[in-house]
């Protein structure tokens, strides 16, 4: 059966791609809230044959959380901060693409390379699970609007899922609720924040913000 | 005696163009119309042959040359793609590096006869062409070195006998990327919807049907007909990987694959009455994508 988890995480990273190349915050908001689904099925692909009641609970919070919750979020955060609805990326999409198939490259290497403390149930799960942290992490930084900087810290939140997936055979519950609620809360503050930068600066654009700074006193003039 | 090569052959040379006219029939379905017949094609190539040619003064023997080289070539090709499960005439270690570089000989032809008449309209068509071929041709190359290594087998007949249920069961996600990369390939080089429209006579738009202007007569059905090939050897390395249905009968493999032809006809009959076609500039970020796939794939089937 490791046709079926293979399928998955080939899923995952393909979102990943999917999501680098397109243009719409709205669209990219969804195909997020989809990788979101995706990574909540993983334990019941992965570890099919021990399925209980709290992982089922766990994935379903998970699936409620990522996959309506944040999107519903971010779509209220997007409608009243009330900006355009594109991306703007620093780097453009055809490059974008090109760099995360070389993350994914990367992440091979490294992954073949990390001792993992048992055997893990496949031997992509490290790569994709690497890939897409770092894919995460190149969102962030390629991004301009604040909101797509909510999505790359989503996504890196999907890869360090899948990470534990790979560690945290019996009780990945425990610390992946309480991950889960740290980003909820998260995602709920960025939202609010988000709708407070537009009031206050008209745009959410962030490389603006870099150029904030506190008053300075003008300098005296020298006399001569 | 090879006779499921040979059935190939006969197979290729016969249905191509049969397989355009399943498409126009589809889309006059979409588009609630009765449609041409569905030997169209058949019946168009029988008109051009009987007619003569005309050739402009500015023209040099490439013109006349382009389309028989091109035919030519596909001919040569037909007899090393295999139909499905049944082997190709001729199957030899490397013959998908001569594959390629065949459909590579029938572009660089087209592209000089296209040159040749010293009409800049036709230039833009070849520039075109020459652009895309640039991503497309690396994609279908990494797609066909992907299967070579999922099978361990480096001839095209060698690879498709060996593509099956099981190949599927171990490996699907590698050749679902792999069946994606040859699938947009396959509508980039035949110049289907998503690329290029081809009932499209409008000139910021067209590649391939641009490049075909000044072609008449005899000339033009054979460069028809060298399409409708085009089309059928592509779509049956299309075909081959996603139908890996083998029976042991030669010609019941013969009947599936045909069967998997038309149904292909079809799709791609549906995806133009659905589909727009891309805006020009974004044809390589298409075909892009297609590379990209072809590479996952690749690093994914390494490990």
């Amino acid at each position: 059966m490791s046709s079926g988890i293979d399928s998955v995480l080939m899923g995952i990273i393909l979102m990943n791609l999917w999501l680098v190349a397109t243009s719409r915050i709205s669209a990219c908001i969804k195909i997020v809230a989809f990788q979101g689904i995706l990574v909540a099925f993983l334990p019941f692909v992965a570890h099919a044959s021990s399925v209980t009641v709290e992982t089922s609970l766990f994935v379903l919070a998970t699936v409620a959380l990522k996959g309506f919750i944040f999107p519903w979020l971010l779509f209220r955060a997007l409608r009243e901060a009330n900006v355009r609805r594109e991306v703007e990326p620093f780097i453009g999409y055809p490059v974008s693409m090109v760099f995360c198939v070389f993350i994914f490259l990367i992440s091979m290497w490294l992954g073949a390379r990390l001792p993992m403390p048992r055997p893990v149930f496949s031997a992509l799960v490290v790569p994709v699970s690497f890939a897409t942290i770092l894919i995460g992490f190149f969102i962030i930084i390629s991004r301009t609007k604040a909101l797509t900087q909510v999505l790359g810290y989503l996504v890196i939140e999907n890869g360090i899922y899948v990470f534990g997936m790979a560690l945290l055979v019996e009780q990945p519950v425990l610390v992946e609720l309480a991950i889960l609620l740290d980003v909820f809360v998260a995602v709920f503050v960025m939202g609010i924040a988000i709708f407070h930068i537009s009031r206050e600066f008209d745009h959410i654009d962030t490389h603006h913000l870099s150029q904030l700074r506190d008053w300075t006193a003008p300098k005296e003039e020298v006399r001569p | 005696m090879n006779v499921s090569g040979y059935l190939n052959i006969f197979l290729a040379l016969v249905f191509s163009p049969f397989l355009f006219g399943v498409i126009n029939r589809t889309k006059a379905f979409f588009a609630g119309r009765h449609g041409q017949p569905i030997f169209q094609l058949y019946f168009d190539l029988g008109k051009l042959l009987r007619k003569g040619a005309v050739y402009s003064r500015t023209t040099t023997w490439i013109f006349r040359g382009g389309p028989i080289i091109g035919l030519a070539a596909l001919l040569m090709a037909t007899a090393i793609v295999p139909g499905g499960k049944n082997g190709a005439v001729i199957a030899f270690s490397g013959d998908v590096i001569l594959f390629i570089y065949l459909l590579g000989l029938v572009r660089f032809f087209a592209v000089l006869a296209a040159l040749d008449t010293g009409s800049s309209f036709e230039g833009m068509g070849a520039s075109r062409e020459v652009q895309f071929a640039l991503f497309a041709e690396p994609a279908i190359f990494l797609a066909l070195a992907v299967l070579a290594r999922r099978t361990g087998q480096i001839s095209l007949s060698g690879i498709y006998a060996d593509l099956t249920f099981e190949t599927w069961q171990i490996a699907a996600p590698v050749l679902a990327l792999v069946a994606g990369t040859i699938l947009i390939v396959f509508l980039a080089e035949n110049a289907r919807i998503p690329v290029d429209d081809p009932n499209t006579h409008l000139e910021l738009t067209m590649i391939h049907e641009v490049m075909v202007l000044d072609h008449g007569g005899v000339d033009l059905g054979i460069i028809l007909y060298a399409s409708a090939l085009k089309f059928w050897l592509l779509g049956s390395l299309f075909i081959g990987l996603v139908v890996p249905l083998r029976t042991g009968n030669a010609g019941l493999d013969a009947v599936v694959f045909l069967a998997g032809m038309t149904v292909l006809g079809i799709i791609v009959g549906a995806v133009e009455s659905v589909m727009a076609r891309v805006r020009l500039l974004k044809v390589p970020n298409l075909l892009l994508v297609a590379l990209l796939l072809s590479v996952l794939a690749l690093i994914f089937g390494m490990r």
